[in-house]
């Protein structure tokens, strides 16, 4: 088993994300634009995409924002929209658990969708080892985490650039281009697919089935 | 009443608050006992009808009273938009075109 050093780990992280990238650029434009037109202050916008770092909740903040919700009303949607990240977090813990605690405490703040998506194929696409066993391998010589570092740390780069394009451009942006039509539209991209897939015998959960069998 | 930029600032550190700590949550807890399993499906559907609580009101009714003809330009577009989404899966794709419906449709009125 090779044990790549941890500078490959976290090119090889880094260059795992950039597919995504393609798909998070774009929205990191949107809201930067959305949250302008939303009256949501540029310092704070930005600051938000640092702070919060999960697209959909951002979204969906930037929306209760623009329609004058309270701010309890906002953090408590944030929690629920955002309660996926439980079950990531419960997904990586138990490859995390022989790190020091800034390590935990750092990927924890990296772990969005796309980061976590990419970092448990990582983890358990390299062979032998459940969490607790870890077989051949050497705990001191497991670098995984750099990866997991370097895809989080990449998606959050795209993240802040992104957000900061957008809100330079969107301040240039008329009103009748109906841009905010674009939040409803990523919920509508977020839902149906999963929606979907629920629906049919092997889809992502299997506890309901649509088709009697 | 706090100020309204400092409500702002006061608002997103809650929101990052709340989304850190359901990040960090499992992971320095590890060891000391699994979510159940039945809590684990549950949380699974609270996201998507969160979001179809949020999404629908804006094609539902976009003017402030429910619309469901096809003059509704936004449902017109947001359906196109979710049968796009169902049949790609790309993020992307479904606002592209949900948002060229949108435009074409209110151009050709």
């Amino acid at each position: 088993m090779r044990d790549p050093s941890p500078r490959a780990e976290f090119a090889a992280g880094a260059k795992a994300e950039v597919p995504v990238l393609f798909g998070v650029l774009p929205f990191g434009l949107i809201y930067g634009a959305l949250a302008l037109q939303a009256g949501i202050p540029p310092g704070a916008a930005l600051a938000m995409s640092s702070i919060v770092l999960a697209g959909s909740a951002q979204f969906v903040g930037t929306q209760l924002f623009a329609a004058g919700a309270p701010g309890a009303l906002i953090i408590l949607t944030t929690f629920i929209v955002n309660l996926r990240h439980m079950l990531y977090s419960a997904s990586v813990a138990p490859y995390l658990s022989r790190l020091g605690l800034r390590w935990k405490l750092l990927l924890a703040y990296l772990l969005t969708d796309e980061a976590y998506a990419m970092a448990i194929t990582h983890y358990q696409g390299q062979g032998t080892r459940e969490p607790g066993n870890q077989g051949s391998r050497d705990d001191r010589q497991d670098q995984r985490h750099w990866f997991f570092l370097g895809a989080g740390a990449t998606l959050w780069t795209t993240w802040q650039v992104s957000t900061a394009i957008g809100l330079y451009v969107g301040a240039r942006i008329p009103a009748s281009w109906n841009l905010e039509f674009a939040l409803p539209l990523t919920f509508v991209a977020l839902v149906v697919p999963a929606a979907a897939a629920g629906t049919h015998p092997g889809g992502s959960d299997g506890d309901y089935r649509g088709d009697p069998d | 009443m706090a100020h309204p930029i400092v409500r702002y600032w006061l608002v997103i550190l809650g929101m990052g608050l709340v989304t850190y700590a359901l990040r960090l949550s499992a992971i320095p807890l590890y060891g000391r006992g699994d979510v159940p399993p039945a809590v684990r499906r549950a949380l699974r559907f609270v996201p998507p009808a969160v979001l179809t609580a949020l999404a629908a009101p804006a094609m539902i009714r976009p003017a402030g009273g429910v619309d469901l003809s096809l003059t509704n330009l936004h449902l017109v577009a947001g359906s196109v938009a979710a049968l796009v989404a169902w049949k790609t899966r790309s993020a992307l794709l479904t606002i592209a075109v949900g948002m060229a419906m949108l435009w074409a449709l209110a151009a050709a009125r």
